[in-house]
């Protein structure tokens, strides 16, 4: 063996890993009945598969491979437990299980489970951490560390996230099952929420000094494009997707020379990623064709509105209010509402938006929002009523942990305060 | 598996006794029993009685420690108890969701602990 192909052997499973991960585990989890251990002896089948795989070649179908390795380990460890005798109900299951795949010649079309693996995941009885964890770790195959990373927190505390997530699926016996036709519509909004929440996670990072983390963006993507492989009937995924890369287009444009975030009217628009609103907009048309329009298919048209200006001044304002109002009746909240007001801001005045907002101003769900005050602050300043402005800006301030936003707030406020 | 169903709620939101409204929660009652009991789910079920009612004991170093009133003074009190076999989680909650206090008050579900093997 030299060092080429033990590159090209790790390179191999790297991509296993991440484009397997989810389709092997899920089969696992209908295997074994326990997410714990289908992913310990998915581990062990991976370490089994750098000592081996190098020597004797990589497999036909390493997925059939990895699937067959990990059923062996787990029928081993079945076999060491102390209390074998009360679990052989489980264990006799899997052999017979394991037989008829050996007989098989198990190729690569095993069943797909992962539709199962992730309405498990996002089952409604997690926490939303805990969802948004187990989502990333099980269907997306992302490291503990990595997950870690990406949401600041200690590798040790992400870990116990998931070990308390998986227990509970386990104790609880949240089912491994795709929800019944009445829950259907409500499971698959919670499964939606929680690719959103990695996606703004990574878009509009809450914490921490970088603006946007580019692998959560990508691997929220990711996660839409399976689902939507999954579920290929199904228009509001793909309105997800659609609006998750026509945001995800503009990642580049939203910070500035020294770091500081650049709204819409700002940004370089040439920075925009035009593949990502290529395919966005496809995606949103084959989506809006099959009717129905839900929140994010109508999210989804807004940013494709921005995508096609060429410039801020360009944008088509008065169709953005239209699907605002659209996006209220589905969605009544004071963040669509605040974002309507911010529209007609600029499609009529900036004392329309500041009118549209007055009966929002005391929401105290609103108090605590960022973009609440950077908004009503940017209107009172095109408004030129600057004293308000500068104590709005002030508040804006005093409400975000994001150094970026601080950055710009910051600069906006300098900038006011020079004029005055 | 088994399931059991804590019945909480703050005392006073419900109907009031007396009134058309207490009675159709009580026939929901007796229709929830009766629809577990039918379905051979049933394991075992009762109301408390009021908080009022309520003692709470302690031992400490091998002393008894006996408090009139409940262990913790919160809004929602205990109110009774069902404990079910169901299939997975999904139908235990679908089954909390059928008890007439969930309309007013909370079901906490819990897994039965299964020691035994």
């Amino acid at each position: 063996m030299n060092s080429q192909s033990e590159q090209q052997v790790r390179a191999a499973i790297d991509r296993v890993v991440r484009d397997e991960w989810a389709r092997v585990l899920s089969a696992l989890m209908s295997f074994c009945r326990d997410l714990t251990m289908a992913e310990d002896v998915l581990q062990d089948a991976l370490l089994a598969a750098l000592k081996t795989w190098p020597v004797r070649g990589i497999p036909n179908s390493p997925r059939a491979w990895l699937l067959k390795t990990a059923q062996r380990k787990a029928i081993d460890r079945f076999r060491r437990k102390a209390n074998f005798e009360s679990k052989r109900p489980d264990y006799e299951h899997m052999v017979q299980l394991q037989q008829r795949t050996e007989e098989e010649d198990l190729d690569d079309d095993f069943p797909d489970d992962r539709l199962k693996l992730i309405f498990t995941c996002c089952h409604p009885a997690l926490s939303s951490e805990a969802q948004v964890a187990l989502t990333l770790r099980t269907v997306g195959g992302m490291a503990t560390p990595e997950i870690a990373h990406a949401f600041l927190v200690s590798e040790t505390t992400m870990a116990q996230r998931l070990v308390r997530a998986q227990r509970k699926i386990k104790s609880a016996n949240i089912p491994y099952a795709v929800p019944a036709a009445e829950r259907w519509p409500e499971r698959l909004q919670t499964v939606l929420s929680v690719i959103y929440l990695i996606f703004n996670e990574g878009y509009a990072a809450s914490t921490g000094d970088e603006l946007v983390r580019d692998d959560l963006c990508a691997e929220a993507v990711r996660l839409a494009e399976i689902l939507s492989s999954l579920l290929p009937g199904d228009s509001e995924i793909r309105g997800l997707l659609a609006l998750m890369l026509l945001h995800g287009s503009r990642r580049h444009a939203r910070s500035g020379s020294e770091g500081e975030l650049m709204t819409l009217e700002t940004q370089d628009r040439d920075l925009w990623d035009r593949n990502a609103i290529q395919r966005g907009r496809a995606i949103l048309i084959s989506a809006l064709t099959d009717g129905g329009a839900g929140r994010y298919q109508i999210q989804a048209a807004i940013s494709a509105i921005h995508s096609e200006a060429e410039n801020f001044e360009q944008t088509d304002w008065r169709q953005i209010c239209l699907l605002y109002e659209r996006l209220y009746e589905l969605q009544p909240s004071p963040v669509v509402q605040l974002n309507a007001a911010v529209a007609l801001s600029f499609a009529e005045s900036p004392e329309a938006g500041l009118q549209a907002i007055e009966d929002i101003s005391s929401s105290q769900a609103l108090q605590d929002y960022q973009p609440y005050h950077a908004a009503r602050a940017d209107m009172l300043y095109r408004a030129g009523r600057r004293k308000p402005a500068v104590q709005a800006y002030e508040i804006a301030l005093g409400t975000t942990c994001n150094e970026a936003e601080k950055r710009f707030l910051q600069k906006r406020l300098d900038s006011l305060r020079q004029i005055h | 598996m088994q399931y059991m169903f804590l019945i909480y709620s703050a005392e006073g939101s419900g109907p009031p006794h007396g009134t058309p409204e207490f009675d159709t929660m009580m026939k929901g009652y007796f229709e929830f029993t009766d629809e577990v009991r039918q379905a051979g789910i049933l394991r075992d079920t009762a109301p408390l009685q009021d908080m009022e009612t309520a003692t709470t004991v302690r031992v400490r170093d091998g002393k008894m420690d006996v408090i009139d009133g409940p262990f913790a003074e919160t809004k929602e009190v205990l109110g009774g108890f069902y404990i079910l076999d169901c299939k997975d989680l999904d139908e235990a909650l679908a089954y909390a969701a059928k008890i007439p206090t969930a309309n007013y008050g909370s079901i906490e579900v819990r897994p039965v602990a299964d020691f035994g093997g």
